[in-house]
């Protein structure tokens, strides 16, 4: 079977699958919505107990770690394909930054209780139990998409390796970085509503 | 690179905008400032704005729908 | 010489593409094959569902006890809707005639995505899997019905996490499916075909195709905090715990209304190509039918609501609800008109796809009007949860989209076997069911309306006639629907050989050979005039 290649088929894929994502994880951020409207001071109370300087430095990273992406696929687009790696490689940095970050939050919460299904998470007011249940469902499944993209660009580097992905041929690598800026842009909206709330 | 600039201000406008008492306008007000910082993603890092303006069309009306859910489910909530 | 040009050109059944036994098939990434294996999956469950009907019918035929225990009837319901709804009329249309003839009907070698399409097939057959071991495993099948409402489905020891999880996986091969088929349409029509010479039922799987992808997640997502709230116990939907069984709906219905819409839209879009061959005449209104699929399929996101105007939701949501229920009607009612515009005066030809169209019509109307009865608040009240509910749906469903599904079935038969069917039986077929049809499903119209609620393992006497009517008709519809499938059936291993455009159509995949090659086109045709162009 002789499929002609298409760019434009291939990008507009990443994209419509792009749409099912913000949809998936836009059923959450309704919930969010309203039980927030619901529950305001619950929520701002379960809020404080964030810590809003880690939240900044996760944001923080995950921006840059937008930039290191599109950086690499300049790098590509000219030609530079050890660049490129290194730029792919600094992104993933980034990515591990925010994933041990959120380790040490996640554990943080898990010492005081405040796990779904915990003792004393059973006992605060059902507002707050809201927002813990949320904010653990939907930074865990964010970061489940940080890892499923790391490991992404984990494959757009070994193809630039195997020479796959080329300054003629790089609309893995483009669709990659797609997926890449979708984690970010998912966190833009994140931190403020679970971070800060007061 | 200014793009990286512009979000990083953006994200202390947001960060700090929070110490200020606005009560229930800082959800809108930080809502308002990520959306900002979405598009400026969407449109120079993920290359919208030099893509075929149907991925364009696609997104908005995307987005159209997904916040129509959200009203619409308020109009219940609102009202109750 | 002439070897040599047969030998290329094998069609798809003969071309096993180098592989061998039964992996020509498993792993095949031709979208034919692929929608093959679509239909005769779907064609099994829809048996296994039928069944499931049937038994529900036998204990519905009077008031007491007849064959089972009311817990086996609430498992039987559900799984009746589950199976009828995620694996038969959801994927249907779509999985089946979308991938067999999308690429031909646009002039394409394959769909954009060949090996997801295939990968999509995949995850349909693990969600059934999964949906069908529950009915072997633990406590049975789940008995919250096809809705799995909060809280009882939080709280109930059926396999509801095991239901919810198939559903959520079967969720994934459509929304694939729709990504395909965006981007098929978007990218692969033949030269020459813009946007308004495609064929309509292009059109109707392009809208089709949007609400798959932008709604099902939704509904992901909602699955899986079912899910959670089983196994965390934390209050999201359950009252006991602090949550909101509304919500539940609202989210539950912002999907599921959608998806009557990706049931009934492919439909309409095989009675529009029908219709005009079998009248010899060009489709009344062509802008106006792609549009109104458009419109249908934007609107349709908005109107959810009308599942819940008895479930407390505020004055202001019915009000909005009840408007917005009312507009979308209009676009189908655009339709009809259309399809009936395009008869007038025509030639009719009453073909066994001719009569499954018309039926469609006929039933669809019904159904369709009998919705605005449900949409308009105040009778809503009166009707809501009753069998004039379970009569609606059915009308649309299966007199709608299953009789499309049907339809499409004997029109593009000689196209994917390349051979005919039995004629005579299948008119036979098409009366037996049609009459079946309206004996079950038209007294509970006068059932719902007298009062009787759905999803009741007993029933008042004074419901006793429209059930043994009804049960009486379901036995009539299932003949009907067995003698058709045997028909077709029989077609496929023995039917006589027929050339490559019996039927006269006039789009693209009638100038493939039937059964048509591997690559669809020795070369892509370049497209010069409008679909149903029928010179009159």
């Amino acid at each position: 079977m002789t499929l002609h290649r298409d760019d434009e088929a291939s990008k507009m894929g990443m994209w419509i699958f792009l749409f099912t994502e913000l949809l998936l994880f836009g059923g959450l951020f309704l919930v969010y919505s309203i039980y927030r409207h619901k529950n305001p001071d619950p929520f701002a109370h379960a809020g404080s107990e964030l810590d809003v300087f880690i939240g900044t430095i996760n944001t923080i990273a995950l921006i840059t770690s937008s930039l290191t992406v599109a950086l690499s696929i300049t790098a590509i687009q000219k030609n530079k394909p050890k660049l490129a790696i290194g730029f792919l490689w600094l992104t993933i940095v980034f990515a591990l930054v925010f994933m041990v970050n959120k380790y040490f939050e996640w554990g943080a919460k898990f010492e005081h209780g405040l796990f779904p299904g915990q003792e004393h998470f059973m006992s605060i007011d059902k507002g707050e139990q809201l927002f813990f249940f949320l904010y653990f469902f939907m930074t865990g499944l964010h970061g489940l998409h940080v890892v499923v993209g790391s490991i992404l660009l984990g494959f757009v580097i070994m193809r630039i390796r195997q020479k796959r992905v080329t300054h003629d041929n790089f609309v893995f690598h483009e669709n990659g970085g797609l997926y890449w800026h979708l984690v970010d842009l998912i966190w833009i909206y994140l931190f403020p509503l679970f971070y800060l709330i007061k | 690179m200014w793009v990286w600039v512009a979000l990083l201000i953006l994200t202390v406008i947001t960060v700090s905008a929070v110490l200020v008492d606005l009560k229930n306008f800082i959800v809108f007000a930080a809502l308002f400032i990520a959306t900002i910082k979405a598009t400026i993603v969407a449109v120079y890092f993920m290359h919208l704005k030099f893509e075929s303006k149907i991925i364009s069309i696609m997104l908005i009306l995307t987005m159209v729908v997904f916040i129509t859910f959200i009203l619409l489910t308020f109009v219940d909530y609102s009202y109750r | 010489m002439t070897d040599l040009i047969q030998k290329e050109h094998l069609n798809f059944f003969q071309d096993k593409q180098g592989r061998k036994g039964i992996f020509a098939w498993l792993l095949s990434t031709d979208h034919k094959r692929i929608g093959l294996m679509y239909l005769y999956s779907i064609m099994v469950f829809f048996l296994v569902a039928m069944a499931l009907g049937f038994l529900m019918r036998l204990e519905l035929i009077k008031p007491g006890k007849q064959i089972m225990e009311p817990e086996t009837y609430n498992q039987l319901f559900t799984l009746h809707g589950v199976i009828m709804i995620f694996l038969f009329i959801i994927p249907g249309i779509p999985a089946v005639f979308g991938n067999i003839i999308l690429p031909l009907i646009l002039g394409a070698k394959d769909v954009a995505f060949p090996r997801l399409n295939l990968f999509s097939y995949y995850l349909y057959v693990v969600g059934a899997l999964f949906a069908l071991s529950t009915l072997v495993l633990g406590d049975g099948p789940a008995d919250t019905g096809w809705t799995f409402y909060a809280p009882y489905s939080v709280r109930t020891g059926t396999n509801v996490s095991l239901s919810v999880l198939a559903a959520f996986i079967l969720g994934f091969s459509s929304i694939l499916t729709g990504l395909n088929f965006l981007t098929t349409i978007h990218r692969m029509r033949a030269p020459g075909m813009t946007w308004f010479k495609m064929p309509l039922f292009a059109w109707s799987t392009y809208a089709t195709s949007w609400i798959q992808v932008l709604a099902t997640p939704i509904i992901g997502i909602t699955l899986l905090m079912i899910i959670a709230e089983r196994v965390l116990g934390i209050g999201l939907f359950d009252p006991a715990l602090g949550g909101d069984p509304i919500l539940y709906q609202h989210l539950f219905w912002i999907y599921s209304h959608p998806a009557v819409y990706i049931m009934i839209l492919p439909g309409m879009g095989i009675i529009s190509e029908i219709i005009p061959v079998f009248s010899r005449r060009r489709i009344y209104g062509y802008k106006a039918i792609a549009y109104s699929s458009l419109a249908i399929a934007f609107i349709g996101y908005f109107v959810w609501g009308h599942h819940m105007f008895t479930s407390g939701m505020s004055g202001q949501a019915r009000i909005v609800f009840s408007l917005l229920t009312f507009l979308v009607a209009i676009p189908s009612a655009i339709k009809v008109f259309n399809w009936i515009a395009t008869m007038y005066k025509g030639a009719i030809d009453m073909q066994p796809p001719m009569l499954w169209a018309m039926g469609f019509i006929f039933l669809f109307t019904i159904g369709g009007l009998t919705g605005l009865v449900l949409g308009a608040l105040a009778t809503d009240v009166h009707l809501h949860d009753t069998y004039f509910v379970v009569a609606h749906f059915h009308f649309v469903m299966f007199g709608g989209t299953g009789y499309a599904f049907i339809a499409a079935l004997h029109y593009w038969f000689p196209k994917i076997y390349g051979k005919m069917y039995n004629i005579k039986r299948a008119k036979t077929a098409f009366w037996i069911t049609i009459t079946g049809f309206m004996l079950l499903y038209f007294p509970m119209f006068i059932a719902g309306f007298k009062g009787m609620p759905r999803r009741y393992y007993n029933q008042l006497p004074h419901f006793q006639v429209e059930n043994f009517i009804s049960t009486v008709g379901s036995w009539v519809l299932i003949t009907g629907i067995i003698l058709m499938i045997t028909n077709i059936v029989i077609g496929v291993r023995k039917g006589h050989k027929i050339g490559k455009n019996p039927w006269n159509g006039l789009t693209l995949e009638w100038q493939t050979d039937s059964p048509p090659t591997i690559e669809n086109f020795d070369e892509i045709p370049t497209v010069t005039e409008a679909p149903y162009e029928y010179k009159s």
